[in-house]
């Protein structure tokens, strides 16, 4: 779990690994060792208050090096909503995110369908099952050439999309892509709020995280 | 830079000082001399003068503030009024802490940034006690919202409440907005944080031991917000004078969310004695008030001030209201520490004074003396006044309840006023300013927009959660600013009971026109009054509080608007009530009692049939006490799906809000039939909720209400329905369908998706 300044929701997705089952172990943004973690979380907020571009800096970050280099070894890493950012501003997934179509910061529950379920993340869930998970934020709107779009589609990296209603006016309602490999996945909606029904819409967020506490656990 | 220093100020005793377009009166300017022996340096009369306004001395209001202060209460109060923020026990080695602040003015200059840096203000005071903030809330109101004006403001004010609130990682857990004429150009933006923290952790911000370092940590210091506090607050709107639009402050929440992580670690490490944010006044204030509380002297080199403007006079440094700062007393031994943790999170920090063995303030540039003044005159001995005040005329000895038929509103017209309500700005769908906010971050929030309060769990490791309802009512305040404060704290307390939280404490935030007119003067002390006596009889402690006047365009002054926070505690957080959930076949219940009585409603406005010469119902707190304790206990049994609480608009308004949102579930009432139709729908006195009730669980319901003597009525049942068909069916009257309902609701919206 990767906190950098101005990282929101590091204590939540910390809370959804531990209730996965999972041991979070806290990593800084100006620190390169990754203490030898199995799995990098990358969670929502406004690093470095979202100044430049959203993600921007925090992607020129010692650990976000390191996580780079380990990403393409293997390493499994999730970038929620402010990580999602961060990934495609680092290159590790295709695409920008942009200011929502509407220009306004959006928090709503939202429905999504799961596409593509090929990754370490996403084993607990199956393709056409649909979730509801709140969505929050304010560049959420996901751009990408028509040509890389298609060549995305083909090969199943777009692997959550929004249903119902579109939140930011993201091309073809893309909500989550994926990497080729499948072990860096990128989200907008937040799966951290949705694992208990007291603090949240549903529990179907958890699938994430228990999907790579179970991939690791299998991989031993 | 040239600068008047107190040597000046002995040799050049006459010199003219500009003390008026400070916003000091002769008289005032005279005492300030009086204290000092000699005529103040322009430093001096820069910090007096922003202390001795209105927004940061209470002037005005302070002598009537202070029975808030006598109200005895069997509640345990850990800080009280006179601190940032009260705090108060609830129970288990907790705390809470909460309060309100206004930031009007600069909210309809600058909306964005006045709402943005109002959110940013009230957090600091909550951080101030030692608290780790968990939740903002706030208590809006503007004027119509056809004309393009208004949009600005609304518009402005809500991305600027979210840009800021969300950016920090607070979640907003709900609030209130209404719409009233007398707002168009005084918009009322009250914004409200809760911390929490442990019983050792609280803090006071006070200045003790003498060798210990003043730090100010934080953003630097820059030319925002400068005359802000005593020339923004303080003045009426007036078309012939120019705008002051630089006086308003700029926000940072990035810088924001650093100094609360950064201070939350050296509160953790102890490395800090006492902490106090700079808000309104800045370093005059932050120093003054620190200085005094602890009733020490403090020596400033205010060079050491970090600028981010080099040609900074020194009077705009010490008044400057660069938001974002945060002044700590740190013990020698700690600085290192004290740096590094600012250091970590990118702050800039440094050593700006330390403190004295001598009794004044001293603040020096370049090594020559500015200001020397005994702090306590400066923050806490400031004027006070009595200012003449006329009492509103209350008639509610002599009051007579009225029904629909004495405004001759006939049975078969009830539908269309229903629709009428329904369609106004008050019930209307909100979700385009909610949708803004962030109410799911820090993973605590339990109930927020919507609900008739916010509720969050206090940590991962505690059921324990906080309940907390802004309610302000300026309709039934302009009526009777006495008994309509009172009727709003009532309504307050029900919320928080309303979601199965007991009520433990109360805030404010007083809104009135021209302290200066004896009438608003007059509403203002009524208010007071109507807040001590529902406190008392309430047995809740009022913990903190914020005044806020000038809300007033030319003669025009605002309607009343006493605006009151309640806070409460439930046990378990789990075992709490929305106004959301409704299964087929619970059966739906109203507890309180009924006055059967249409003044002040919004029915009333709505059909332009309020009349001025109007009064409000007495209150039985009897009956009103029993239903916030017995409320709760029903609750925490399991009993009640969900509950709402009856106020604007009615019952009938109350059960339109609990269906809406609902595709597979209508409600079928029937209306007493020993009451007037009007008077059962529309009725919002005395104190009553709406109950749905678990099928199996009536008898067991009815039971524990005869027991409690709490009053109920079976109204009716949730059917089943579809979205096609109908959402509400009175009985002998009139039915909706969800889609009527709805299309109400969307004419009302103050902004649009």
């Amino acid at each position: 779990m990767v906190t950098f300044p101005g990282s929101l929701d590091d204590v939540d997705a910390a809370r959804a690994v531990s209730k996965a089952g999972g041991e979070p172990v806290s990593l800084w943004h100006d620190d390169a060792d990754i203490k030898a973690v199995d799995a990098v979380i990358l969670p929502g907020g406004f690093s470095f208050g979202d100044y430049l571009r959203a993600g921007a800096i925090a992607s020129l970050s010692p650990v976000v090096e390191t996580v780079v280099k380990e990403a393409a070894a293997g390493l499994p890493v999730l970038g929620i909503c402010n990580g999602f950012q961060i990934l495609c501003e680092v290159g590790l997934l295709p695409g920008a995110l942009t200011r929502n179509a509407g220009l306004r910061f959006v928090c709503r529950d939202q429905r999504l369908r799961v596409e593509d379920v090929n990754s370490p993340w996403l084993r607990n869930y199956y393709v056409g099952q649909e979730l509801v998970i709140p969505v929050k934020n304010g560049e959420g709107c996901y751009q990408i050439s028509k040509d890389e779009l298609s060549e995305l589609e083909r090969s199943g990296m777009v692997f959550l999309r929004y249903i119902e209603e579109n939140p930011n006016g993201s091309l073809a309602d893309v909500a989550g892509v994926r990497n080729a490999q499948g072990n860096v996945l990128g989200l907008m909606p937040h799966p951290e709020h949705a694992i208990d029904v007291l603090t949240g819409p549903s529990t179907d967020g958890l699938g994430f995280f228990s999907s790579i506490v179970d991939s690791l656990v299998k991989a031993g | 830079m040239k600068f008047d220093t107190v040597a000046d100020a002995l040799r050049n005793s006459n010199t003219p000082q500009p003390f008026s377009e400070l916003g000091l009166k002769p008289d005032e300017y005279e005492r300030i001399k009086s204290i000092l022996g000699r005529r103040p340096t322009s430093a001096e009369l820069a910090m007096y003068s922003v202390m001795w306004s209105e927004h940061c001395s209470y002037k005005s209001s302070k002598v009537h503030l202070r029975k808030f202060g006598e109200i005895k209460t069997s509640k345990n109060v850990l800080a009280g009024i006179g601190e940032n923020a009260g705090v108060i026990d609830i129970g288990d080695g907790w705390a809470a802490t909460f309060k309100v602040e206004s930031h009007n003015h600069p909210s309809y200059i600058e909306p964005y940034q006045g709402a943005a840096t109002g959110v940013g203000g009230i957090v600091r005071d909550i951080v101030a006690m030692g608290a780790r903030p968990v939740a903002v809330m706030d208590s809006l109101r503007f004027g119509p919202p056809d004309s393009a004006d208004v949009q600005r403001v609304i518009s402005g004010v809500v991305a600027g409440i979210g840009g800021y609130g969300n950016c920090l990682g607070l979640p907003n857990i709900g609030g209130e907005t209404k719409i009233h004429a007398s707002y168009e150009k005084n918009p009322l933006v009250n914004a409200l944080c809760v911390g929490v923290m442990r019983h050792e952790d609280v803090h006071f911000s006070k200045a003790t031991g003498e060798g210990n370092l003043v730090v100010l940590y934080g953003a630097s210091t820059g030319g925002d917000g400068i005359g802000g506090v005593s020339i923004l607050a303080s003045e009426v709107f007036d078309e012939t004078k120019s705008a002051k639009r630089p006086s308003v402050q700029v926000g940072d929440p990035f810088t924001e969310k650093l100094l609360i992580e950064a201070t939350m670690e050296m509160f953790a490490s102890g490395l800090v004695e006492g902490i106090q944010d700079l808000g309104g006044a800045g370093l005059s204030c932050a120093t003054s008030e620190l200085a005094s509380n602890g009733g020490a002297g403090m020596r400033v080199r205010l060079e050491e001030v970090p600028l981010r403007d080099s040609d900074l006079s020194v009077e705009e440094i010490l008044m400057s209201e660069s938001q974002e700062r945060m002044c700590a007393i740190v013990r020698p031994e700690n600085l290192e520490q004290v740096m590094k943790v600012c250091e970590k999170w990118g702050l800039k920090a440094s050593v700006i004074g330390e403190i004295t063995g001598e009794k004044n303030l001293v603040i020096t540039w370049n090594y020559q003396e500015i200001v020397n003044v005994p702090p306590r005159t400066v923050a806490h001995e400031g004027p006070e006044y009595q200012r003449p005040f006329v009492m509103p005329i209350s008639n509610s000895k002599g009051h007579t309840p009225c029904t629909g038929a004495d405004f001759g509103l006939k049975s078969e017209n009830l539908k269309e006023a229903i629709l009428r309500v329904m369609s106004g700005t008050e019930v209307a769908d909100f979700s385009a300013i909610t949708d803004q906010y962030d109410r799911y971050v820090r993973g605590q929030t339990v109930l927020s927009a919507n609900a008739d309060a916010g509720l969050v769990r206090v940590s991962d490791d505690s059921t324990k959660g906080l309940a907390v309802s802004l309610d302000g009512n300026g309709r039934i305040c302009a009526i009777d600013a006495d008994l309509g404060t009172q009727w709003s704290v009532l309504e307050a307390c029900r919320n928080v009971a309303a979601v199965g939280a007991i009520p433990q404490a109360l805030t404010n935030c007083l809104n009135f026109g021209s302290p200066e007119d004896p009438e608003v003067m007059g509403q203002f002390v009524a208010a007071t009054n109507g807040l001590a006596t529902a406190a008392t009889a309430l047995d809740l402690p009022v913990t903190g509080g914020n005044v806020s006047f000038y809300n007033q365009t030319g003669e025009t002054a605002i309607v009343p608007t006493p605006v009151i926070g309640a806070l409460g505690v439930i046990d378990d957080v789990h075992q709490h009530a929305s106004s959301e959930h409704l299964d087929v076949g619970d059966v739906i219940y109203v507890v309180g009692e009924l006055l059967e009585d249409l003044s002040g409603s919004l029915l009333l406005e709505t059909m332009g049939l309020s009349e001025s010469t109007m009064s409000l119902p007495e209150i039985s707190y009897e009956n009103e006490a029993r239903l916030i304790t017995v409320l709760p206990a029903l609750i925490s049994e399991g009993l009640i799906r969900a509950t709402h609480d009856i106020s604007d608009g009615g019952l009938v308004t109350a059960l339109v809000e609990m269906v809406r949102g609902h595709r597979s579930q209508a409600l079928s009432v029937v209306p007493d039939d020993d009451v007037e139709p009007f008077v059962w729908a529309f009725a919002e006195f005395g104190g009553r909720v709406v109950c749905v009730v678990k099928g199996q669980s009536v008898a067991r319901f009815e039971k524990v209400a005869d027991e409690r003597k709490l009053t109920y009525r079976r109204i009716g049942d949730v059917i089943s329905s579809n979205y096609a068909e109908q959402a509400l069916e009175i009985r002998g009257f009139c039915q909706f369908t969800h889609e009527e309902l709805i299309i109400a609701f969307q004419k009302g919206m103050l902004l649009k998706h």
